[in-house]
């Protein structure tokens, strides 16, 4: 069984973001990208697949710009065995950067296209991206290909022809039983990805990257929606501080009136 | 206003016994909207579900598809029926928990439409405002596609009443059954704490905290508040608790009444899963730490002495 797995460059989650002043976006030149942590415990799960003699083959797929073969890099460094690039170079749909003609929908749609061709037996991707915050692309390709899903895994069991996902759902778990191929989205609890060792590193830079263009994928880009305006959240009143527990408490209950 | 063209489809959650207090909040969403409101109601023995949505103030119609195959809510055959009946109108909503964000790209991509994640405002029938970057800056986004299709963050919303003019309910009788997936099984959390982001406080330890033993002295105070336990990545990293208390970007982003930080010093990834808190309080013995800037009542100290004496206070 091949198993593919979705990965996504975004802005490091531990940097703080800065909105563009004329509200069109948030700044991503000169800011430290990394792998959505989503999708790295995605491609954790896939080389656990592959170690555990469930998978034959780990592919990493990306949309974007020629940058994100930086992520693709690190995953085959990880443990994947090749790595697919879907260049959106070349799109000029969106006004600001290549990036937001990216809609969920659209991903779906080329990672449809990359099932077409290459057949795997599981899709792995994570529950959402920290920058966009969507939590769509694994259930829309679902859909489109008919296909079950298994969203916010913590647990993945294969059981010969078929997958059993553990879900975290509000309140507690849920356990599905999908027949494959099917899709998975990865949540946090599922486990923890490995780091990335410098012979590692230096072998991926061997491993083979494809690259496709949405249009020999066979995939129009049509834009769903628009974004008018990013803005910053209202910011917070300033707080106090209090010099002891009686006056916190105090403060609690009759001025927050919180407890 | 009212305008005719308008008409939302809200795809109810429930438990086949009642309406989760989320679906009340997406109603008064779908309200804002404006034009008539219809429930679809997909269960099994769940027609006291359908009484309830009924009775709800701005519920002009109610849609029962009552069958064991709906008994528990799979994606695969319930997006089939929401995208059959959704195409006729021009919104569908549900409510942004784990249920809504399972179906509803699901329902989306049947309908070959984009989906609106998590909204937390409209502005009008087709603009809203939704979260990005975990909620570090707001987006305002038009939809283009004919039908628009809504997860909606309860929190930002009012439960709808009941008490309006009885709905009437129609029965489906479409049965979709699903061959490539089954429901296996549930666990639902036994604890007698509430639920990470549902809670009304949450009390959160971080490194401070020391070790996985010191951990209990957040428990007793949130047992004492009867709130829920959260984690900082370095807690949860540490060893001191499992990830699934992690709150942050990358883990639950939660928004009670009173957020408690103890032993947190207020990386940017922790602030992002709770600053939209009503209430911040931290404790730390660093007085520079940059949670007191976020904080509305913030405290220096040691937690091993502040902690128990606030218990002792409650």
């Amino acid at each position: 069984m091949k198993v593919l797995v979705a990965i996504k460059r975004v802005i490091d989650p531990y940097v703080k973001i800065r909105i563009k002043s004329d509200g069109s976006g948030v700044e991503t030149n000169h800011v430290k990208m990394t792998m959505n942590p989503f999708c790295e415990i995605a491609v954790e799960e896939a080389i656990r697949l592959k170690e555990a003699g469930h998978a034959d083959e780990v592919i990493v797929v990306s949309a974007g710009g020629i940058a994100c073969q930086e992520q693709l890099r690190t995953a085959l460094a990880l443990g994947a065995d090749r790595a697919i690039h879907i260049n959106t170079t070349s799109i000029d749909t969106a006004p600001t950067d290549t990036d937001s003609c990216l809609e969920p929908l659209t991903v779906a749609k080329l990672l449809r296209s990359v099932m077409a061709i290459e057949q795997p037996g599981l899709v792995l991707l994570g529950k959402q991206s920290i920058d966009t915050d969507n939590n769509q692309v694994a259930q829309m390709l679902a859909a489109i290909t008919q296909r079950p899903q298994g969203t916010f895994a913590s647990k993945v069991v294969m059981e010969g022809n078929a997958v059993s996902v553990t879900r975290e759902i509000d309140g507690g778990l849920e356990s599905v039983k999908l027949i494959l191929p099917a899709i998975i989205s990865t949540d946090l609890r599922l486990n923890e990805p490995r780091y990335a060792s410098l012979p590692n590193i230096m072998k991926a830079k061997r491993k083979p990257m494809d690259v496709k263009t949405p249009g020999e994928l066979g995939v129009e880009i049509v834009l769903h929606q628009e974004v008018l305006e990013i803005t910053s959240p209202p910011v917070r009143n300033p707080g106090v501080m209090v010099a002891s527990v009686s006056e916190l408490v105090d403060k609690l209950k009759n001025e927050a009136k919180v407890i | 206003m009212r305008n005719s063209t308008l008409s939302t489809l809200i795809v109810a959650e429930h438990d086949n016994q009642s309406l989760a207090a989320e679906t009340l909040k997406t109603v008064s969403a779908a309200k804002s909207i404006g034009g008539e409101i219809t429930m679809l109601v997909a269960g099994f023995q769940c027609q006291s579900v359908a009484r309830e949505a009924s009775t709800l103030n701005g519920v002009d119609n109610v849609m029962l598809a009552d069958d064991e195959v709906y008994q528990h809510p799979l994606a695969e055959n319930l997006s089939v029926l929401a995208a059959d009946i959704g195409g006729d109108y021009s919104h569908i909503l549900a409510a942004a928990t784990t249920f809504g964000k399972n179906l509803m790209p699901r329902v989306a991509a049947m309908l070959d439409v984009g989906q609106l994640s998590d909204v937390i405002g409209i502005e009008s029938e087709d603009i809203v405002i939704r979260p990005i970057y975990a909620g570090n800056a707001l987006a305002k986004v038009k939809s283009t596609d004919p039908i628009k299709v809504l997860t909606i963050r309860s929190a930002a919303f009012d439960v709808a009443a009941a008490g309006g003019e009885p709905a009437s309910i129609t029965e489906l009788d479409r049965v979709i059954p699903t061959e490539i997936s089954e429901f296996a099984g549930q666990q639902i959390a036994e604890t007698v704490r509430p639920e990470l982001s549902a809670a009304r406080v949450v009390i959160s330890g971080g490194r401070g905290v020391g070790d996985k033993e010191s951990f209990a002295l957040i428990e007793k105070l949130a047992d004492k508040l009867g709130g829920a336990i959260g984690a900082s990545r370095a807690a949860v990293d540490a060893g001191f608790v499992s990830n699934d208390l992690q709150v942050g970007q990358t883990g639950k982003i939660v928004a009670p009444d009173l957020y408690i930080a103890v032993g947190i010093s207020g990386a940017i990834q922790h602030l992002a899963g709770m600053k939209d808190s009503k209430v911040i309080v931290a404790i730390n013995s660093d007085p520079d730490a940059p949670i007191f800037q976020i904080a509305d009542y913030g405290l220096v100290g040691d937690l091993f002495e502040v902690v128990p004496e606030l218990i002792e206070a409650l």
